[in-house]
């Protein structure tokens, strides 16, 4: 067994330089989100068994639209963070690491987009 | 990058020695519930998607979200929520400095959990 360590690979090159900005970001969307989940999550149990015109009428509404859209744009964005920490933590394997960070980077960036569109084709007339 | 993959370094024994306690319990949950509203988000956008697509399309999907398969994952989800939320907001007061004894984590700890119970029933009573 060899106690060679990886010390020697990295020595000098210093961090990624970014982790903060990822710190940052994880907490102010969890503020963002102490206000606009819980508004969501009511809006969406009204909504939820009202059927098909229930549910326009319930997001024709600017407010229900715009905490639907708000909590879209930042709680997946909170959401891509965490996953992002859990990839880097519990994923090993180089190449397999890098495919689920690239994949997690742009899959939540694409829900969002497809969930604000939505909402906001329903918002203005559907 | 450092490359763990291919080094056999003895590793310190840490998952198997430690007794079980609230703080360690809480940690793993609020990271299985973060994971798992991964997959509400998704049911929750194709939701929104098929409303704004049309009507048929939504019955489907909406079939799907109010069958008792998807009240039970929305429920659970719900759950996961609050305790997400409950335990989010703990966490943001350790990042302040506050709460970091070991008897007020716990205690603080058990707040949550009871908090979360009740407004999953509370979210549920509302909805009807």
């Amino acid at each position: 067994m060899s106690f060679k360590t990886d010390y020697k690979a990295v020595a000098g090159l210093g961090s990624a330089k970014d982790g903060t900005h990822h710190f940052i970001s994880q907490r102010l969307t969890a503020i963002a989100l102490i206000f606009l989940a819980p508004a969501f999550v009511y809006t969406f149990s009204q909504a939820l068994g009202g059927g098909h015109a229930g549910m326009l009428a319930t997001y024709a509404h600017p407010f229900h639209a715009l905490v639907a859209i708000g909590f879209f744009i930042v709680g997946f964005r909170h959401l891509r963070l965490g996953l992002q920490v859990v990839i880097e933590d519990y994923i090993h394997t180089e190449r397999t690491r890098l495919i689920c960070l690239i994949l997690n980077a742009l899959t939540w960036r694409g829900v969002a987009i497809a969930g604000a569109f939505a909402v906001a084709k329903i918002a203005l007339g559907a | 990058m450092a490359d763990t993959g291919h080094t056999n370094r003895p590793l310190s024994p840490h998952l198997t020695i430690y007794r079980n306690d609230v703080g360690m319990m809480m940690s793993i949950v609020h990271r299985f519930t973060g994971m798992g509203m991964a997959v509400t988000g998704i049911m929750l956008v194709w939701w929104f998607l098929a409303a704004a697509i049309g009507p048929g399309y939504f019955d489907f999907v909406d079939g799907l979200m109010t069958s008792w398969l998807g009240l039970a994952v929305l429920i659970l989800s719900l759950w996961a929520f609050w305790y997400h939320f409950f335990n989010g907001v703990r966490h943001l007061r350790w990042d302040m400095v506050k709460g970091l004894g070991i008897g007020e984590s716990n205690r603080s700890g058990i707040y949550v959990l009871v908090l979360s119970a009740l407004f999953t029933v509370m979210s549920i009573w509302l909805a009807q």
